[in-house]
């Protein structure tokens, strides 16, 4: 078993090397936690590589499905010794892998996604897709006819429990008697659990679903029962035509531009950095036709005031599930706190545990 | 929980059982050829990859449907052949099938994830789908659950009415005594191997068919395990097959039903109980031994004879 698992190892790591493009060009690695295929967050990710590929003296190369762990730390001790000027590791569980390749390989800049960790040589990015959520919650809340939204949700961890509050508020904007239900499936890709995790919302009574994994299955659920879904990572309106209202989006493109043209002028410097909807880096994806003008609208209008930075979206008074006032009229949240987000707004209906 | 919500509920139990359903009864009908196959998890998910994999490129879902079941088939003889004609360990053979069957379908099915391909949309039975409670139980799922419902009878029938079932039960019972009757103990052990793939490969292309209609890495998530389990629970009867994957249907659709309708248990308790409930499942039936229909040379090899 060590001797297959030995040559397998050499084999992955060939062929991660293999990958690799020669020549004085700008390189640029990614390290994927799931298929690009997935629809989903590395699908996201991989749109904005193919932006970057495209620009003058720019290669990239990606390694798809890599878990987690020891596995990871090897594919990008492999990109930094190929010479890669920029490794990006796009999932929380590639921080510590990261951290410590970083200081082996001082001349490469680490770029870490979702996590919370830098060094000299290595930042961390993320965005603020909480602004997306609540214009997602808006359309729901203001589609909803049974005021029960369900929402299918991965791991408590505070990013999916940010992203259900958000929700939740822009729900309660445009209809305070709607509730959303949430339901855990502990999972990050896993259609068959995610489609009859919808499926448990629907007979419930929920006649709109969003979702924070990557797979579509809660959207095929939400169209064969003849109701409204939102999607997430990207547009997900190909799995269910019919169903689909809106999804918040990333478009990693706008980072990883940047970041690369920092890079190259010799002005990047590490540290974390959360952009928002101003700079583009989250969005809204296009209205299914079933979504009413007026109702467009209104959610444009708000965008816009997102954009402005009008619309802080975690302002106070904000209750908790209990009731209590977690948040002071008029105060607006730090990042810190949204950052470290434990609790369920007021209209939430699921414990985080 | 209303009513509606536990009809719903019942209904999600037959659907989410079905893969089960098909990978149990497969494993039964190997087993009880004599030849123990823990490669139900590995068969499932090459089984799932092929069906969809078909059914994309042909159009047909029936037909990825039906080459699930034969590579299915195909991934066994595999076993076939170390077991019966190499004598190799059964237990170590199976295991091996199973990682195999997982890593080449993982390896194989990365190009298809995300893609979409055409598969089965729920039917409902003309009339009986009309039965008050029953009716939305049973009789309003996809093609592939009403065939689950023929398999279980049949294979009873093909076992214990048919003269290969009996030459099979004999292989699995005593071989010794079977071979000295003049059966060839080897070609039924084929027969039990072979046709047990066909119906795992079956259970694998529901959930990239029927269940959803996705394929991905580890689609099938343990449950060929889950059916390996059952087995036992079932003693090894056909019948009692149906009550187990149900049973694991029914707690796996539950568990989302309770989050769902707001229940404050931490979601990871719930999530817990499927697995929970195959180690008590595998508690209880060896308390009742006594009343399984194991076969008696399970696991042992037969020299083939000329």
């Amino acid at each position: 078993m060590r001797i297959v698992k030995a040559v397998l190892t050499l084999f992955l790591a060939l062929w991660a090397g293999s990958a690799v493009a020669a020549d004085k060009e700008f390189k640029v690695g990614f390290i994927y936690v799931s298929p690009v295929g997935d629809a989903g967050w590395s699908y996201s990710h991989d749109l904005g590589r193919q932006a970057i590929e495209a620009l003058d003296g720019v290669t990239t190369s990606y390694v798809e499905a890599v878990p987690e762990g020891p596995d990871s730390e090897r594919v990008m001790t492999n990109m930094a010794r190929k010479d890669f000027d920029i490794v990006v590791a796009t999932s929380f569980g590639y921080m510590d892998p990261m951290l410590k390749v970083a200081k082996q390989f001082p001349k490469t800049v680490f770029l870490h996604c979702s996590g919370f960790k830098t060094a000299e040589n290595m930042g961390n990015f993320f965005g603020r897709m909480y602004q997306a959520r609540y214009l997602s919650g808006m359309v729901a809340g203001a589609m909803t006819k049974s005021n029960t939204i369900g929402y299918v949700a991965a791991f408590p961890i505070p990013e999916v429990i940010r992203g259900i509050n958000a929700f939740t508020l822009g729900v309660r904007a445009v209809n305070p008697k709607a509730t959303v239900r949430v339901v855990w499936t502990k999972t990050w890709y896993d259609p068959a659990t995610e489609k009859e995790a919808g499926k448990s919302l629907l007979d419930v009574g929920a006649d709109v679903v969003a979702q924070h994994q990557d797979s579509p299955g809660p959207q095929e659920a939400a169209q064969e029962k003849g109701v409204y879904s939102i999607g997430y990572n990207s547009d997900m309106s190909a799995f269910a035509p019919k169903a689909h209202l809106t999804a918040p989006v990333w478009n990693w493109k706008v980072y990883y531009t940047k970041v690369i043209d920092e890079v190259r002028k010799g002005t990047w410097k590490a540290g974390a950095v959360w952009p928002g909807m101003a700079e583009g880096i989250v969005d809204l994806a296009p209205f299914g036709p079933m979504v009413p003008k007026e109702l467009q609208d209104k959610v444009n209008a708000e965008k816009a005031r997102i954009i402005a930075g009008e619309q802080k979206i975690f302002v106070g008074p904000i209750k908790d599930q209990s009731g209590a006032v977690k948040l002071a009229a008029g105060a607006v949240a730090s990042d810190e706190e949204l950052l470290g987000m434990t609790w369920f707004v007021d209209g939430v209906i699921g414990t985080t545990k | 929980m209303s009513a509606e919500i536990v009809i719903a509920l019942l209904a999600a139990t037959v659907q989410s059982g079905t893969p089960i359903l098909f990978a149990t009864l497969g494993e039964i009908l190997s087993e009880k050829s004599g030849v123990l196959n823990l490669g139900v998890e590995g068969v499932m998910i090459l089984g799932a990859l092929v069906g969809f994999v078909v059914a994309r490129h042909s159009g047909n879902p029936l037909l990825g449907f039906v080459a699930a079941g034969l590579v299915g088939s195909a991934a066994t003889a595999v076993h076939g052949a170390v077991c019966l004609w190499f004598q190799g360990n059964q237990v170590v053979s199976g295991l091996a099938l199973t990682i195999f069957g997982v890593g080449l379908a993982n390896y194989l099915g990365t190009a298809y994830i995300g893609t979409p391909a055409p598969g089965f949309s729920p039917v409902p039975l003309p009339g009986l789908s009309e039965l008050p409670v029953i009716g939305t139980i049973f009789f309003n799922h996809d093609p592939l659950v009403y065939v689950s419902y023929l398999v279980p009878p049949l294979l009873w029938l093909f076992l214990h009415a048919t003269r290969y079932g009996l030459g099979l039960r004999a292989a699995g019972e005593y071989p010794g005594a079977a071979v000295a009757a003049g059966l060839d103990v080897v070609a039924y052990r084929w027969l039990g191997v072979v046709g047990g793939g066909f119906f795992m490969g079956l259970g694998g292309a529901y959930l990239s068919l029927a269940y959803t209609h996705l394929w991905t890495s580890n689609l099938t998530a343990g449950r060929g395990w889950i059916a390996v389990a059952l087995v036992i629970f079932a003693f090894w009867r056909p019948g009692r097959a149906v009550f187990g994957a149900y049973l694991f249907g029914g707690i796996m659709a539950l568990q989302l039903r309770l989050q769902a309708s707001g229940a404050q248990v931490p979601s990871s308790i719930l999530l817990m109980l499927p697995y929970a409930l195959t180690v008590f499942v595998l508690v209880l039936s060896s308390w009742r031994k006594g009343s399984s229909d194991e076969p008696a040379a399970l696991g042992v090899n037969v020299a083939p004879v000329d």
